[in-house]
């Protein structure tokens, strides 16, 4: 009871109200949506957890990670791996992939902070390593090489091994969205979250007043890149295949930034926002290039949104929402 | 080791050497923009491949040769850039790095997806006379369309070395690349030589996609690689650093080809990328960079 006291601790009453309104609807969903409707929360829901999950390194620690895509092909390719070679459940080969993620989080980010790689060179450091294991996979055979890695669609509902129909993993992706961001708000009022505060405002002097810069940055990417694997194992096992040129292509990975860019960096909500906002203008964009029969108009469309965003709502969309509605999430 | 071996791993740098030229003009392009306004252009690798299908379009509608609507070619990126920066980018200079990042990543996206809505998926070449010459040096063969594009390549970055070095312009770019407060303190118009710069960063990649038409065919989705490609080339050369990005595109160029020959084709990129990190790690501001940048 102390926890959940002090995870709503500050919190408007009605933001809380609003919260639970939000769940219950979302619990709700499967029955009120249709099948279409349904696909498009799973991917929103996928969106604000991943946008979730990067924004710990980049939203609350401030360092740009370009190469995300790595750890969510890295979990991704190792459970289904491990499912597919030798018949290991998801269940027990998510721990197996998130490790690795972590572990490969922990040599990028110890390579990049121990040599002070700051921004751009940081964010192209982890482009590097991220186009680096694509190439890689590319030619590993145990992996599918560049032909893939399918998994068999079974039928019948087993969610001891993750195998069943939409319904199963719009539960498990809920799940997930909802236990990061409670995680996301424990690590915001902790301690840890007050230091990679201080670090992302200004490096330098969260040294002087001894906040230990490089164990915090590394906790931050350790954490980031374990969690970004959880959606990997969940992203292979729902659409059964992983190619190399997708799971860790750069594309991927500046996908998994755009919702907590556009949402607002560094709040709880915006990762949340901005899936909505990115997958909902995805769908419209869809469809509306569906009756305009000309190839790249609905990334036209998107790159236009986009860069009117980006223009006249540079901070992100939650913070301009949120004062209009009176909830006043602070950016921190 | 055989003689063929080593003839033929001879011929592998020359090639390398020669598309490693145009791989350094297109890098100096976003050398120069971040030398001097801090900002990434993620949308180089999409203004290289607009500025291909301008050449295509050159050539299948005026009949102009890559090589002569070069000049057309720089002379109008020069002005997109200039009208680019100046309605677009300026907002952005100083902003957070995330910002102007999503800015030209939108850009980019327009960019792409403007010439696949146009021009469509397909590859698009340019049928020239000296296609197939060549020219022996001893045991070596030299492409002929190679030659002339590295060639150009170098003409054209001296051309941009000497504007650096003697014109006024050229000079406040480079002090207001220096010192900003500075150059605002001795009243140089920084916004106009910002606009300026990127014109001329845009000239370069626009001339460097021209030459590059005339050694592969060009389609819509190079474009990602190429903006890779640059960021490697400038890291590794050293950002800011005009020599730099030349070095680097020639080093990035023979180690492509070294590596297609003595592992695999498709493993060419793996090795850069390996380069990249290994100078990030060892010396992160550039095999040729100075301290302080340009």
């Amino acid at each position: 009871m102390r926890l959940v006291s002090r995870l709503v601790e500050g919190a408007a009453p009605r933001s809380l109200w609003g919260l639970g309104v939000l769940l219950v609807l979302l619990l709700a969903a499967p029955a009120l949506l249709g099948k279409y409707g349904l696909s498009v929360l799973i991917l929103i829901l996928y969106f604000a957890y991943v946008g979730q999950a990067w924004n710990i390194l980049m939203g609350f620690a401030g360092q740009l990670s370009l190469g995300h895509a790595l750890y969510a092909g890295l979990g991704g390719y190792i459970a289904a791996g491990l499912y597919f070679h030798y018949g290991i459940g998801p269940w027990a080969g998510v721990f197996a992939g998130v490790a690795a993620a972590a572990l490969a989080g922990a040599v990028v980010g110890y390579l990049g902070f121990r040599f002070s790689l700051a921004g751009v060179y940081f964010a192209l450091l982890t482009i590097a390593f991220g186009e680096f294991t694509r190439l890689a996979f590319d030619h590993w055979d145990w992996a599918g090489g560049s032909g893939g890695l399918f998994l068999k669609v079974d039928a019948k509902v087993d969610p001891l091994k993750l195998r069943g129909g939409p319904l199963l993993f719009y539960y498990v992706i809920l799940a997930l969205t909802v236990g990061i961001f409670i995680l996301c708000r424990a690590l915001l009022e902790s301690r840890l979250g007050r230091y990679w505060l201080a670090i992302r405002e200004d490096p330098e002097a969260a040294q002087a007043i001894g906040v230990p810069v490089l164990r915090c940055k590394m906790i931050a990417i350790v954490i980031s890149a374990g969690l970004t694997a959880l959606a990997g194992v969940w992203n292979a096992f729902y659409y059964n295949n992983l190619f190399p040129e997708t799971a860790f292509s750069m594309g991927r990975s500046i996908e998994i930034t755009l919702a907590p860019i556009i949402g607002g960096l560094g709040t709880l909500f915006g990762p949340i926002v901005g899936a909505v906002v990115l997958t909902g203008l995805g769908e419209v964009f869809t469809d509306a290039s569906d009756y305009l029969h000309i190839a790249g108009i609905k990334q036209i469309f998107y790159g236009l949104a986009l860069l009117v965003i980006v223009m006249f709502r540079p901070a992100g969309l939650w913070p301009w929402i949120a004062d209009r509605l009176g909830f006043g999430e602070r950016r921190r | 080791m055989t003689s063929d071996f080593l003839i033929s791993l001879a011929q592998a740098v020359t090639k390398g050497l020669l598309t490693g030229m145009v791989y350094g003009l297109m890098a100096l392009g976003l050398s120069v923009i971040f030398g001097v306004m801090r900002v990434v252009n993620f949308a180089h690798g999409e203004m290289m491949v607009v500025g291909m299908y301008c050449a295509w379009a050159a050539s299948e509608y005026l009949g102009l040769s890559p090589m002569l609507s070069l000049p057309l070619i720089a002379v109008l990126f020069f002005g997109l850039g200039y009208a680019l920066q100046r309605t677009l980018i300026s907002p952005f200079i100083g902003r957070p790095e995330h910002q102007q990042f999503l800015l030209l990543l939108a850009i980019a996206m327009l960019l792409v997806n403007g010439c696949l809505a146009i021009a469509g998926p397909d590859a698009h070449g340019v049928q020239m006379d000296s296609q197939f010459d060549s020219y022996e040096l001893g045991p070596l063969v030299f492409d002929a369309v190679r030659l002339h594009a590295a060639i150009a390549a170098v003409a054209i970055a001296a051309l941009l070395w000497l504007f650096f070095k003697y014109t006024r312009t050229g000079k406040s770019i480079r002090a207001a690349a220096d010192n900003n407060m500075g150059a605002l303190v001795v009243g140089l118009d920084v916004r106009r030589l910002y606009a300026f710069t990127f014109g001329v960063g845009a000239a370069c990649v626009g001339a460097a996609g021209a030459l590059m038409l005339t050694i592969i065919p060009v389609t819509p989705f190079l474009s990602a690689e190429y903006t890779l490609l640059a960021f490697v080339i400038v890291i590794v050369g050293g950002l800011g650093s005009m020599t730099g990005a030349l070095m680097g595109g020639l080093l990035i160029g023979v180690s492509e080809a070294v590596a297609g020959l003595v592992l695999q084709p498709s493993l060419k990129s793996m090795v850069s990328f390996g380069l990249l990190i290994l100078v990030l790690l060892l010396r992160p501001q550039g095999l040729f960079g100075g301290k302080s940048g340009t």
